[in-house]
């Protein structure tokens, strides 16, 4: 059911955006269509629509700035706190695609809405007794590290710091 | 106008050290040293006699505030299962979970949300109904799942307020009482602990500790110096104690302090803060805190500028160092915890929704009405019941035991509590302190002082005489205050001829003193007395004694 939910909030997010998006494949009048031919195509090809981000070149007229220039230290923060790898222009091609897609969040007017944090956020959270229930595993856990010294596991010391930007 | 001055200076330099280079070519560095030595002299003295005609500057003053992360008292860990001690086997209490292993989940420890609800009720903290969770992205080897389940967005308590108390003015027996706003408390997970083997540079992962919950404290910046902060952990400490919700030794790790310190004038903007980590006392706080404050004085006197940085302090030397590992601000890309639901507290039992089982809810009121008797409480009572000064009762409550140390006295011996107080005050705990002992662990037990102070009150000794007998008692506990004062002969001599003939004796022997009480001079009378005193062993009774030898001199 949220599935649904979330694909009805997508429909009035592409409704309200309308003359500003440009599409390749859904233009806004054959979204319209779409709705009134078969309600249950039309959801599943938004759910695959917003899987597969790449192929959809949206872009909105107030955000083409932001998304055009990301700078090479910025790009290095993000290498040292993800612990992710640009290594070459591809790389930095799909970060370019994935903040202008994550963009179109901008476009939607969520005055007076709440944010919602997770599908689970109605639910009532769970409080466990204290009494001990686990534990006692060190060997199992200690197998499955590659090295171990006496009951320890092993780390390199510190935290190693990537090479800079000249050394790649 | 100090800057502009030192401008036209180095402005000065240049020119003056392009003409020279014209007419000598020698060596540059060593002309402009020359020069500029000049120079800067030159615009020194400007700024000095710039500076003393406006009024005198402000006093730098510290501001600190202070993040404290208390170990919840509970057995099991906050999210997991796995039980919860100092010292085990390393990674013998880690669950699943604990080592992040793919597919666990969370599932939170109803204990930890009444430990953290029943800390924000003793810190009159407002408790928010509906608290959120969020994850802490940052690697380091000790944190497994590579981020912190804590509560940043939403916390559990917000807007509460620490009053403590120290001694101080300039005898250092004066209450102050003072108060810092607490900012925010939450629940937070707590990482392994890492064991570094420079040697053979590798470190040694122990997870026993991760998980384990843990309560933050987040401090306004409302003090200003050590002793300040030194004072209001210690209530901290004794306020968790109380509650039973942290056990708070410092040194075993359970109430870990980081203070953050920064120097300004009163009136302008906060200056650059440095944090300071690795403390493990509230002695070393104290040092820890001035020490930074004088370097943070230092460096802006001599006209640097103080870097915001973390620092770790040594105690060996009392200096902070910078640490290494830090690398500027980190960015730590919260993100709400997708596996928790919002962890909602109820007002009244009447509120709780009725279909879910009691055990899964948290009533305010319920917790509120077991809340025990706070210190301030306790302090307040004992000045009630006892009629004692604050500053007694506050030394009473600050020291481990001294209270029901002190109570069992008053309750066996026939003694006013005032008399008890100044014993257990200042007798006792002098001799505890210079002996570092805890009062657990005193030779003298509440039923011999109480012993003591009833021979006293019966006459048979005198007051010195009482406190010779103590410190016979703390030597050799053995024996009780009856024996002590038979075998050295220590019963206060009553037989009036004897006394009479020692007074006799001292005023026949010091006939200028005498005339000088004759004359008006009382105060040599003390001189007098003390002579007596020293013939009689001190167990004359002093009144008997005053009395006689003002009789003898009028």
């Amino acid at each position: 059911m949220s599935v649904v939910n979330y694909a009805r909030t997508l429909q009035k997010v592409i409704l309200n955006i309308g003359p500003r998006c440009y599409h390749r494949w859904v233009t806004t009048a054959s979204v319209a269509l779409r709705i009134r031919d078969s309600k249950q195509n039309f959801r599943c090809r938004l759910w695959c629509g917003l899987l597969t981000p790449v192929h959809y070149q949206y872009s909105t007229e107030g955000n083409t700035s932001k998304a055009k220039q990301v700078p090479a230290d910025l790009v290095d923060k993000l290498e040292r706190l993800a612990l992710v790898d640009f290594p070459n222009q591809e790389g930095l091609v799909c970060l370019k695609k994935a903040i202008r897609f994550a963009d179109q969040l901008h476009v939607v007017d969520t005055e007076g809405v709440d944010p919602m944090d997770s599908v689970l956020e109605n639910r009532a959270l769970y409080l466990r007794e204290d009494v001990v229930a686990e534990g006692d595993c060190a060997d199992r856990l200690l197998q499955l590290s590659k090295d171990t010294v006496e009951e320890y596991f092993v780390a390199p010391p510190g935290n190693i710091p990537l090479p800079g930007r000249e050394e790649c | 106008m100090a800057a502009s001055s030192a401008g036209i200076g180095t402005l000065l330099c240049k020119n003056i050290n392009k003409q020279i280079e014209i007419f000598y070519p020698t060596n540059r560095r060593y002309t402009w040293c020359v020069i500029r030595r000049i120079c800067t002299s030159i615009s020194r003295f400007r700024c000095q006699g710039q500076i003393k005609r406006k009024s005198a500057p402000k006093e730098l003053v510290g501001v600190v505030g202070l993040e404290v992360h208390a170990q919840i008292q509970s057995i099991t860990k906050l999210f997991s299962g796995s039980q919860v001690r100092f010292q085990a086997p390393p990674n013998s209490l880690v669950s699943f979970f604990d080592a992040s292993l793919p597919g666990t989940l969370p599932v939170l420890n109803r204990r930890c949300v009444e430990a953290a609800v029943m800390t924000g009720l003793a810190l009159d903290c407002v408790i928010n109904r509906k608290s959120l969770f969020d994850r802490k992205h940052y690697f380091y080897a000790d944190l497994p799942a590579g981020y912190q389940i804590t509560q940043q967005r939403r916390p559990i308590a917000v807007d509460g307020t620490l009053t403590y108390s120290h001694l101080g003015g300039t005898r250092r027996n004066t209450l102050i009482t003072k108060s810092v706003r607490i900012k925010q408390i939450q629940l937070e997970q707590d990482s392994g602990k890492s064991l570094h083997d420079d040697r053979r540079g590798q470190t040694l992962i122990d997870l026993n500790r991760a998980g384990v919950g843990l309560m933050e404290l987040v401090m306004e910046p409302d003090m200003s110096c050590g002793e300040e902060a030194a004072a209001a952990v210690r209530e901290l400490q004794l306020i968790l104690q109380a509650l039973g919700t942290c056990q708070g030794h410092m040194d075993e790790g359970q109430l870990r302090v980081d203070a953050n310190v920064s120097v300004h004038r009163p009136g302008d903007p906060w200056g650059v803060r440095t944090e300071v980590k690795n403390i493990n006392s509230g002695r070393n706080l104290a040092r820890a805190i001035d020490y930074e404050i004088q370097r943070q004085v230092g460096v802006l006197k001599n006209g640097g500028t103080v870097q915001n940085e973390t620092r770790s302090f040594d105690r060996k030397s009392g200096h902070t160092l910078p640490m290494r590992d830090k690398e500027g601000l980190q960015d730590y890309r919260f993100m709400p915890e997708p596996n928790l639901p919002p962890l909602i507290v109820y007002d009244r039992p009447s509120t709780a929704p009725p279909c879910v089982h009691p055990s899964q809810v948290v009533v305010l009121e319920e917790v509120r009405a077991g809340l025990p008797e706070l210190p301030r409480a306790r302090r307040t009572r004992l000045v009630e019941s006892y009629d004692i000064l604050p500053e007694h009762s506050f030394t009473l409550v600050n020291e481990d035991g001294l209270t029901d140390y002190f109570e069992a006295v008053v309750k066996e011996t026939k003694a006013g509590p005032r008399k008890v107080i100044g014993w257990v005050n200042q007798v006792l705990l002098g001799l505890l302190h210079h002996h570092s002992l805890s009062v657990s662990q005193s030779p003298v037990t509440p039923q011999m002082l109480a012993q003591l102070l009833n021979l006293q009150e019966n006459g048979q000794i005198s007051s010195s005489v009482a406190k010779q007998v103590f410190q016979e008692l703390w030597r050799a506990p053995g024996k009780t205050a009856q024996q002590i004062i038979q075998e050295q002969d220590l019963g206060i001599v009553s037989n009036t001829t004897e006394i009479h003939r020692i007074c006799q004796k001292v005023v026949d022997s010091h006939p200028d003193q005498v005339q000088a009480i004759r004359g008006g001079n009382k105060k040599v009378l003390n001189k007098l007395m003390g002579l007596v005193q020293k013939e009689t062993k001190g167990r004359a009774d002093p009144v008997l004694v005053r009395s006689i030898l003002e009789e003898k001199t009028s």
